[in-house]
């Protein structure tokens, strides 16, 4: 395969995840804002924080006023982690990547492009809102479903898997970092109504609540939250998960092309940090710092993926 | 453009009377309901936007792709119809082929005086870097599309050679296999000889091509300019139907006497590469230090004979405008027969003679840059205004060798659908070539493009042409 196609690939999902993600931060920030009408702005301001767009939203805007957040989030065209932008990028890339897709996931990919561009064609009021969201889960679930259903589980799939578990790792470990405050200990006020909402925007905004509550009889604790997102291997969007989905799908390339890159170490000590250590020993070590750490790390590795099997030369 | 001509309908004999070729056709679409054609109609696009087959308009870079629009009604041609044009089409790509070879080498045919030496010696199109170099296989144009027009039941002339890089071939498949999805039952009724094996025969004849230092399955690329590119849809359409990688000039680079393509595991060589750039963009060192694009040495690579490019280099002086008023001549010079399919007759700006004819005539005739392509820079007299012609008589006496102009044609029709039924619009035809070292391969069928403003004779897609599907029938 060409380096350029793997790096189109994984650039293509990369943007897909991203759109999903903000849609989900929106949703969440959405569903806060509809719950109490104090502290909205605070909310809304921490989900730009979240998406890593602060300084771009304040170069636009003056206050968090949640028109313009979610406009800003969902429609901004100079802004490549906004819905529109990043939806346009990945099918920018499906394109330039098309010999290495399926019909199938081309055409979703297309679909999705075409249907979320018309839907965003004019500005959000909230009467639009919760039928737009639908339509950004809906459009990129037809597209995950096209690639696993009709893929070949080749090293094209690897790099679309890789894109896919990078980004939310990034994403993951954001929401955490954000809001790693709201976790520590020395902060709660155990059963407190304001600390319940907190810890379900964490929980809503990676699509978990109803997962944890679940697994978790109803009792929810800031340990018990961060072990969920941090180290539990069921849960798709923790950071345990996404690492060891990173470094199977890198284990198949080794496989597949006979050689050992030096990728292949750095996905396998990242593992390691999620295999090693319990939450309380995280929390221990300092909760902030490790977020930080993975982080840097996860942007380490995809740098390395991308020099490895030469998506630019 | 518009005519009032009369011209040849290549449905209906008159009112309601179909010629032979179209009557189980004419049967079906009379037991059809028009509001149920006219909703296949809008189906056919949805399809054509939802698999991506748009081009980008040149100069409109901010505009969305575009679809080129479809019609539903099929342009039908007889067996016997087809098999002339057939041995027409072989004649004049084998003189072309033999043409470029000579041109490039002993140029017998400047010696025999049949083609002006000016023609050649002062031409942008003809690449001295080619002279003496002979392509691996000795094919110059592995893939034509010849441009055809007709005007009666046996008069087709030939409107361009297009042997750079003809495009479009996409949409003769794209557009047979909506209409096999649509009318599936038109197809159990009527003997429509099949297109879809273009891609594989693409390859077979790109493969056989190749160069000697290629082993056992020659490796074969696309080399597009990338995804801004007008065609850029058939460049993935066509790589992805062949197996072949679909490379940009950033993929590839010149590694120990290969022209190699940068993969996950390395450099790897290409043994053929058909690409849909213009030679300018081939190779910064020899054509145009100024470009960004293109592959460093690749020309040197292959004069050394380590890589088949489709089209060759060069091939572009077939397609001068200048030179086609000599193809009857060329035709019968490298094969000794008479041309069978005909020319349009033109008039060479040139020729003080013809210039003045030209001159005084501006009004009836169509008159075209002796470089030009895609409609861009044509001026259509009958549709022109006083203005224009002006302008335009000014640009031939400045510049007079640079135009040619013809006669404007009678050209067929074929009906459209429109909301009031069948309606006639003129055509042209462009049937897709493939050329290997020991075989000549026509594709039954072609595009078909239809200018779908009533009385136009403009069918670029660039200038607001549609398509057909095109139905060659079998015996």
């Amino acid at each position: 395969m060409l380096g350029r196609t793997a790096g189109g690939l994984f650039w293509m999902f990369r943007y897909l995840e991203r759109a999903e993600n903000t849609a989900r931060l929106i949703e969440t920030g959405w569903r806060i804002a509809l719950t109490r009408s104090e502290g909205a702005e605070t909310e809304w301001e921490s989900v730009v924080n979240t998406a890593g767009l602060r300084d771009a939203f304040l170069s636009k805007h003056d206050s968090f006023d949640s028109q313009a957040v979610i406009n800003f989030l969902l429609r901004d065209r100079d802004t490549p982690s906004s819905v529109l932008a990043a939806l346009g990028a990945a099918r920018s890339n499906a394109r330039m990547v098309r010999t290495a897709l399926s019909s199938e996931v081309w055409e979703a990919t297309n679909e999705c492009w075409m249907a979320i561009k018309d839907a965003l064609a004019r500005p959000v009021t909230t009467r639009t809102l919760p039928e737009i969201l639908a339509a950004i889960r809906y459009r990129t679930a037809v597209v995950r479903g096209a690639l696993h259903g009709t893929m070949l589980r080749n090293d094209i799939f690897a790099f679309a898997r890789l894109g896919t578990f990078i980004e939310r790792a990034d994403n993951t470990a954001r929401i955490l970092d954000v809001k790693y405050y709201v976790l520590l200990p020395s902060a709660a006020f155990v059963g407190s109504s304001m600390d319940n909402t907190q810890w379900e925007t964490i929980l809503r905004s990676v699509s978990a609540e109803r997962a944890f509550r679940w697994l978790h009889a109803g009792e929810s604790s800031p340990l018990a939250i961060a072990d969920f997102l941090i180290l539990d291997q069921r849960m798709p969007r923790s950071l345990a998960f996404c690492c060891t989905e990173i470094r199977d799908n890198l284990a198949m390339l080794e496989r597949e092309y006979g050689e050992r890159s030096p990728c292949m170490d750095l996905a396998d000590h990242l593992c390691n940090t999620f295999m090693s250590r319990n939450i309380d020993e995280i929390f221990e070590d300092g909760l902030h710092e490790f977020l930080s750490d993975t982080l840097t790390a996860a942007a380490r590795l995809a740098g390395q993926i991308e020099q490895d099997f030469r998506f630019n030369g | 453009m518009t005519d009032s001509k009369p011209h040849f309908d290549e449905m209906f004999i008159s009112e309601g009377a179909p010629r032979a070729p179209y009557e189980p056709y004419h049967n079906w679409f009379a037991g059809e309901d028009i509001k149920h054609l006219r909703r296949k109609s809008a189906e056919a696009e949805a399809f054509f936007r939802r698999i991506g087959i748009t081009f980008n308009v040149y100069g409109q870079e901010d505009a969305d792709e575009r679809l080129i629009p479809f019609d539903i009604v099929p342009r039908v041609i007889s067996a016997r119809e087809w098999s002339r044009l057939e041995r027409g089409i072989e004649q004049r790509v084998r003189a072309i082929n033999a043409f470029l070879h000579d041109i490039y080498h002993r140029q017998e045919i400047l010696r025999a005086g049949r083609v002006p030496k000016e023609l050649i010696a002062g031409n942008e199109a003809f690449l001295p870097e080619m002279i003496g170099v002979s392509p691996p296989g000795g094919v110059y144009t592995h893939i034509v599309g010849v441009d055809l027009v007709r005007t009666g039941p046996d008069e087709f002339y030939v409107l361009e050679d297009n042997a750079r890089t003809p495009s479009g071939v996409s949409y003769m498949l794209e557009n047979r296999e909506t209409m096999l999805q649509m009318f599936p039952e038109l197809f159990t009724n009527m003997k429509v000889r099949p297109v879809s094996n273009y891609p594989r025969a693409l390859r077979r004849s790109l493969s056989a091509s190749a160069p000697t230092c290629a082993n056992g399955k020659p490796e074969v690329a696309v080399l597009t300019p990338g995804i801004h590119n007008s065609a850029y849809f058939e460049h993935a359409f066509l790589a992805d139907q062949m197996g072949a990688e679909l490379v940009e000039s950033t993929d590839l680079r010149i590694a120990d006497g290969r022209v190699t393509m940068r993969t996950t595991r390395g450099y790897k060589p290409v043994d053929v590469l058909y690409r849909r750039v213009d030679d300018e963009y081939l190779d910064p060192l020899t054509f145009n230090p100024e470009s960004l694009l293109g592959v460093p040495g690749i020309m040197d690579v292959y004069r050394a004979g380590g890589i088949t490019i489709a089209n060759a280099p060069g091939t572009g002086i077939a397609d001068d405008k200048a030179l086609y008023s000599y193809m009857p001549d060329i035709v019968e010079f490298y094969t000794g027969e008479r041309a069978i399919l005909q020319n349009v007759p033109t008039w060479r700006c040139s020729e003080p003679d013809s210039l003045k004819y030209v001159l005084d005539n501006l009004a009836d005739l169509v008159v075209k840059e002796v470089h030009g392509s895609g409609g861009y820079g044509m001026l259509v007299g009958p549709a022109a205004s006083k203005r224009e012609l002006a302008a335009f008589t000014r640009k031939l006496r400045a510049r007079p060798a640079n135009y040619i102009a013809q006669p404007t044609l009678a050209l067929s029709t074929v009906p459209i659908l429109t909301q009031k039924g069948l309606a006639p619009r003129h055509v042209d035809l462009r049937p897709f070539v493939l050329v290997s070292p020991n075989k000549i391969d026509i594709t039954p069928g072609g595009l078909t493009r239809v200018a779908l403003k009533k009385g136009s004779l403009v069918v670029n897609s660039s200038q607001g042409g549609g398509t057909k599907d095109t139905w060659v029938l079998g015996d």
